[in-house]
């Protein structure tokens, strides 16, 4: 290890950053005599970059020289930027270096098509294997799998791997072809079905053999770039409901496009990434995933693309005004999810807190619900003030928009409150 | 006004409670050793901690609460607010004479403010995981300082030693003077009566160092300021994801 790696880091975490996927959860592995490292519950952001967003693993690229030219990447072949190779010692010892000074949870690994996509992946799998086998790794790793790669590869690397990715990017089948002539759904969408059978192959030989091996524990993620194509929110949020409907598929990235090839004319001029829109897209997605929502309540025809103004939620509620207000000492669970203002843990504390006591603003206020919000939605105990049904939709609406805006969120994984998560402990 | 006197310990809080069963008669003060007691009192009762009172009150308790609830009042404690003594007392009576549980009651304001504590120092906690940062020393002992808020260092060590089980590491609390000791088969609670340069400042000085430290310190740095997107800078989010108190002990802030 010496000066000259640090280039090489720099070069290769410069390429792999456009990656958005953050979080190292899904995964709960104790320690394990003669070997370094454990993976907890939920991944721990151990920094935040000048961006803002976590910090979670030691995210690089193997090699950033590629031979496909997507539009939309920095490391495509037609761009003349410094190219750089680590050898698998080099990113070995740069993994368990940082992680035994508690910087990272673990390793997000990817690469650009070098020669092809076997030839590629067999030297991912290769450096996966080295860390866990021959270092005793037992921290998180992430692995991205290349497209096209055979099913014996993503096999093998599922064994070694924590999550594994493959990034659809392009939400339309037309509009990816357009930007990446190399690349079309089938060559995202059969990788993604090997790491599944193989999730599923290891769930049933488990269920048999208890020491089983484990495949892929957390599961799989995919991203799709946001701004990059003029596909609709809709396009976009359909199908990510369809690959939340397989059981592999643990989380759905978004990323605002950065218009790092500027001179590529099939992508649009961006002065700015579409922060705001992605903001609302893992509004949306959190919608689906833990709201009880259905993908065409969120968007449809009629309004294909998300209201940037209000969130999700809240533009649902004010095309539905039919549905409130809630009474928050009687409405069941699934309602008070859908009011604005209210999140999972406050509905849930409600729930636990009305069967000793009828709840008031004030409590409601302390329990965590954004009453700002959420008093136009819902009646307690003082049944006074005015809600959407005397104001109106548009009424609420400006009273809500009125003044500055929030400015975007990163998405990245937040932390949820649990009672449960802690052992008592006398000091 | 009914005044109790106890030793400022966990133990001597739940001495008290007994005392409060004892004597019948519940403290509107909660004083510490040599604290002067308010103008208006009828006299301070001292309470005597013994391991056995305790014990039976925090049997009393396990009978009303769950573990959680039961951590939630560590977890008070471990906050040292001022007066979350008189806070936790008020709660474990309340738990002891409802006759049903009451951790779940967010409507009382003595469960809500507990439970809003525990969220603090829960926080805390958390951030002591993420933020802590080992520099490795010439005799391969990983060291660790950090400034928590709340004290939180005793709530960490779970994590620490099942992650770093195979090295030997030292954690300093440098503003309560305290840490903890793993060597490679257990952790023991560490005070140095003598306190060289590094239990002070928090760093270990170039003598002190191993061969490689300075040029990991210095990749992590270079890693972390090339993972950022410029074009997305948010010192905001920045900021509030990682609050400013801890980029003193922070290689990638320094
Ligand atoms: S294959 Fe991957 S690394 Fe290569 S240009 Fe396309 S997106 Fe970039």
């Amino acid at each position: 290890m010496n000066e000259k790696v640090i280039e090489k880091l720099k070069i290769l975490a410069e390429s792999a950053k456009y990656d958005v996927s953050c979080a190292s959860s899904g995964t709960t592995r104790g320690h394990r005599k003669g070997q370094i490292g454990s993976a907890e519950g939920w991944g721990i952001c151990h920094s935040f970059a000048e961006d803002g967003r976590c910090i979670a693993l030691l995210k690089i690229m193997l090699t950033n020289h590629c031979m496909y030219d997507c539009a939309y990447c920095i490391n495509r072949r037609s761009n003349d930027i410094r190219r750089a190779t680590f050898s698998v010692s080099e990113l070995v010892e740069l993994t368990i270096e940082f992680y035994r000074r508690n910087y990272i949870e673990g390793l997000f690994l990817s690469s650009g098509v070098v020669r092809n996509p076997d030839y590629t992946m067999e030297r991912l799998v290769r450096a996966v294997k080295d860390l866990r086998t021959t270092h005793r790794f037992n921290g998180y790793i992430h692995l991205k799998s290349i497209p096209g790669a055979s099913p014996e590869l993503v096999r093998e690397a599922g064994l070694y791997a924590d999550r594994m990715s493959v990034n659809i990017e392009i939400p339309n089948e037309r509009s990816l072809q357009l930007l990446a002539p190399e690349k079309d759904f089938e060559s995202v969408f059969s990788p993604m079905r090997h790491i599944q059978q193989g999730m599923l192959q290891s769930a049933e030989e488990r269920r048999k053999f208890r020491h089983a091996p484990r495949f892929v524990p957390a599961g799989q993620s995919t991203q799709m770039i946001v701004g990059a194509s003029p596909d609709s929110d809709r396009d976009i949020l359909r199908l990510s409901a369809a690959f939340y409907k397989r059981p592999s598929m643990k989380r759905v990235y978004y990323s605002g496009f950065v218009p790092v090839n500027a001179y590529d004319s099939r992508l649009p001029a961006l002065r700015q990434p579409p922060l705001v829109r992605e903001n609302r897209l893992y509004q949306a997605d959190w919608l689906l995933r833990f709201y009880h929502f259905q993908v065409d309540e969120i968007v449809d025809d009629a309004y294909p693309d998300l209201d940037l103004e209000v969130d999700p939620k809240l533009a649902w509620a004010l095309r539905h005004p039919e549905c409130f207000p809630v009474d928050v000492n009687r409405a069941p669970y699934e309602m008070l999810l859908r009011v604005p203002g209210l999140g999972v843990k406050s509905a849930k504390m409600i729930l636990a807190a009305r069967r000793h006591s009828r709840l008031g603003s004030s409590h409601l206020k302390q329990i965590g619900v954004v009453m700002k919000k959420a008093r136009y939605f819902i009646t307690c105990r003082e049944l006074e003030t005015r809600t959407i049904q005397e104001l109106r939709p548009e009424n609420v609406r400006r009273i809500l928009t009125r003044g500055k805006h929030r400015p975007a969120d990163d998405g990245c994984l937040l932390i949820p409150f649990d009672f449960t998560d802690n052992p008592p402990l006398r000091p | 006004m009914t005044v109790f006197r106890y030793d400022k310990t966990f133990e001597g809080l739940l001495s008290a409670l007994f005392d409060v069963y004892r004597l019948k008669r519940f403290p509107d003060a909660l004083l510490g050793p040599g604290e002067p007691p308010p103008l208006f009192h009828d006299g301070v009762i001292e309470v005597g901690t013994t391991r056995e009172r305790a014990d039976r009150a925090w049997r009393g308790l396990e009978r009303k609460l769950s573990p959680s609830a039961l951590a939630c009042l560590t977890y008070g404690w471990l906050s040292e607010l001022p007066h979350v003594d008189l806070l936790l007392l008020r709660y474990m009576k309340k738990a002891i004479d409802a006759p049903s549980s009451i951790e779940l009651d967010f409507g009382d304001p003595v469960v809500l403010e507990v439970s809003n504590i525990w969220k603090k120092v829960n926080s805390e906690r958390h951030k002591a995981m993420q933020f802590l940062r080992f520099q490795k020393a010439a005799d391969g002992t990983y060291f660790a300082a950090m400034r928590p808020l709340y004290n939180v260092l005793s709530l960490i060590v779970p994590h620490l030693r099942d992650r770093f089980a195979d090295q030997r590491w030292l954690v300093y609390d440098v503003k309560r003077e305290y840490g903890y000791y793993h060597d490679l088969s257990s952790v023991a609670e560490v005070r140095f009566e003598e306190k060289e340069k590094h239990l002070l400042s928090g760093f270990l000085g170039d003598d002190l160092m191993a061969k490689d430290e300075k040029l990991f310190q210095q990749l992590w740095k270079t890693y972390f300021n090339s993972t950022c997107i410029r074009e997305r800078l948010n010192p905001r989010l920045h900021r509030q994801n990682m609050p400013a108190r801890f980029w003193k002990y922070l290689p990638e802030k320094r």
